[in-house]
């Protein structure tokens, strides 16, 4: 009776996730050459996959963006949730609320507020330049390009991280506040020595998700690409590149190919943190 | 494949955690601490917090980095194309054509947007719904019900969660293709209908939520158990349900990569794609540059989605509660 409920969800699910794992892993295997047609390659997609140097550059790109912006996104969003939490905002359901709030906005209409806020035609950095006379660094220049992206991930997801954090704040005991204070404890002491390791796996997860986000980078850059054709390079990340082999390319195999070694690293990676993150405590 | 509802995931992992959906997040911050204790004042402690003006206005500057990009969306939907560029991004232009830029917006390129909008609308009735529908029965047989099997699919879809959902696109779009079903509504809808998250959720939900003894008192007195679901199981999960059902909105509303890969006929394409396609156009030398069409089709596609959000938005954060605590 079980299988009679679960049934439909399984059926579906193994059509659209486990099918389409098995189809890349059998599409690697093959090329397609112009003369010849679809011949049986082994691994040697795997062994160029390897050696690729722009699917190399688009992941030490990515890699290096969630170094810089997981962090600040989730610290914003972790002292914001221990602000609302503490208890001493005025108006703290507004502020929770809000900040929330660029969560329910979809990536297009983030990006292209964004992107149009940047631009010098009618952007507030135009604003910016014509009101006090000034050149500001164009935000969509190649070198400046992935710290925009950045803003706008952070952006979009902060909000969502803080309520992740906050619901976890939330539903640690009071009375060991209580504790921490008749022993004297402060409370910047009581948020570092009780409230951090209450809701670390909340933080551990919040994490591995923002690092498989991150990973995935696809929508802000796609989209940004019509405002900033010559910062956003068709292998600026990972998944921009297998989408633009894929579909502008027609290199299906290979395509395939980079989103396993894609998928692969990143399990891995997310393994790691979560080996690491739930070590101690 | 539903990158989003992956992101939406982001709360996920084993737990044994209450759901406290369903009621008001009203849990009493202060405990009298003078009455309780009796033998210590405890006058402004985490207990009994005093507010703080700095802390807020420091927090203040984040509410401010939230809100600054709607504001300034907002604004700019109020002016026409010339007021756009002549005047200052965060404040209002003299002429104020927020009605005549709706007007246009619906009527250009004969109603295009609100083709795109009805797209929108079945995507998400379609694609939400059904996510919701089999998510509900399917945390429900895994919460009630051993079965053959159970544990493995519990821990392979977990462990989907995981995958790239870039990853599945390329392969998911050759099957598809194959199966002639790309650039059809089916293509959008069909992958939607998972939601790892939503099942994982509906799981922990149903497990606090259903009693066994419930459901085995209803067996005991003869009722089936399709109808024991309906009449006993359902009603207890409904607000586990408004959440599932949410969280899948908003994710398929957002939707952007996989009607890309799916969708080439305008026809077809969610309003997400459209905008996008209107940006492409007014970037393409010798396209009409209608940034002031773009501007106002942003605002009209997030009001809908915000409105929802908060109306239930104590949805979200018992949703979230549920998934980010783990003992």
């Amino acid at each position: 009776m079980g299988w009679g409920f679960a049934g439909p969800f399984v059926a579906v699910f193994g059509l659209v996730f486990l099918a389409p794992i098995g189809y890349a892993g059998y599409l690697s295997l093959f090329r397609d050459r112009l003369i010849g047609g679809t011949s049986f390659v082994g691994l040697d997609n795997y062994g160029e996959a390897l050696t690729d140097p722009r699917f190399w550059d688009g992941l030490t790109r990515v890699g290096l963006f969630l170094l810089v912006q997981v962090p600040i996104m989730l610290g914003i969003a972790l002292l914001t949730a221990l602000a609302i939490d503490s208890g001493r905002l005025y108006g703290k359901t507004f502020f929770r609320v809000s900040i929330f709030l660029p969560y329910a906005v979809p990536a297009v209409v983030a990006s292209l507020i964004w992107g149009f806020m940047y631009g010098g035609q009618f952007g507030l950095v135009g604003n910016i330049n014509e009101a006090l006379g000034v050149s500001l660094p164009d935000p969509l220049s190649p070198s400046l390009v992935l710290a925009s992206i950045g803003n706008i991930v952070t952006w979009e997801f902060v909000g969502y991280n803080m309520l992740i954090f906050y619901s976890a704040l939330k539903v640690v005991p009071r009375s060991l506040y209580e504790a921490a204070a008749i022993d004297g404890a402060g409370e910047w002491r009581i948020v570092t020595s009780v409230k951090l390791p209450a809701i670390r796996s909340a933080l551990v997860i919040a994490t591995i998700f923002s690092i498989i986000g991150s990973f995935q980078l696809f929508n802000e850059p796609s989209i940004l690409q019509k405002l900033a054709p010559n910062a956003i390079t068709n292998d600026l990340t990972p998944n921009l590149y297998t989408y633009s082999l894929s579909f502008s390319g027609q290199q299906h195999n290979y395509a395939a190919t980079v989103a396993i070694v894609m998928g692969v690293i990143t399990a891995i990676i997310a393994y790691a943190v979560q080996l690491r993150g739930m070590r101690k405590g | 494949m539903t990158t989003s509802m992956t992101t939406a995931a982001a709360g996920s992992g084993p737990t044994s955690a209450e759901p406290r959906t369903g009621r008001a997040p009203a849990a009493p911050h202060r405990i009298p601490p003078a009455a309780v204790r009796g033998r210590k004042r405890l006058p402004h402690t985490p207990l009994n917090p005093r507010r703080s003006v700095p802390l807020t206005l420091l927090t203040g500057l984040v509410l401010v980095y939230t809100l600054l990009p709607l504001a300034w969306l907002v604004v700019n939907a109020t002016k026409s194309r010339r007021g756009l560029v002549d005047s200052f991004g965060l404040w209002f232009a003299d002429d104020f054509s927020l009605w005549d830029n709706i007007t246009r917006t619906v009527t250009y390129d004969d109603g295009v947007f609100v083709r795109w909008l009805l797209n929108t609308l079945l995507y998400v009735a379609a694609g939400a719904g059904g996510a919701t529908v089999l998510a509900v029965l399917g945390g429900y047989a895994l919460a009630k019900y051993d079965f053959p099997g159970r544990k493995a699919v519990f821990a392979v879809v977990i462990g989907a969660v995981a995958v790239p959902g870039t990853a599945l696109a390329v392969p998911t779009f050759l099957m598809f293709s194959n199966m002639g079903l790309t650039n059809t509504p089916w293509a959008v809808i069909i992958p939607s209908l998972i939601s790892p998250f939503g099942l994982y959720l509906m799981w922990v939900f149903a497990a606090e939520a259903v009693p066994a003894e419930l459901l085995e008192a209803a067996r005991i007195d003869g009722s089936g158990e399709l109808r024991t679901f309906f009449t006993i199981a359902l009603p207890l999960l409904v607000p586990g349900t408004v959440t599932v059902l949410l969280f899948s909105m908003v994710a398929t509303w957002n939707n952007y990569f996989l009607p890309l890969i799916m969708i080439k006929d305008p026809d077809w394409y969610p309003l997400t794609l459209g905008l996008n396609a209107w940006n492409a156009q007014a970037q393409t030398a010798g396209g009409e540059a209608v940034f002031d069409l773009i501007v106002t089709g942003s605002l009209l596609t997030i009001v809908p989605i915000v409105v929802v959000f908060l109306l239930l938005q104590r949805y979200w954060q018992s949703g979230l509660a549920a998934g980010s605590v783990k003992e």
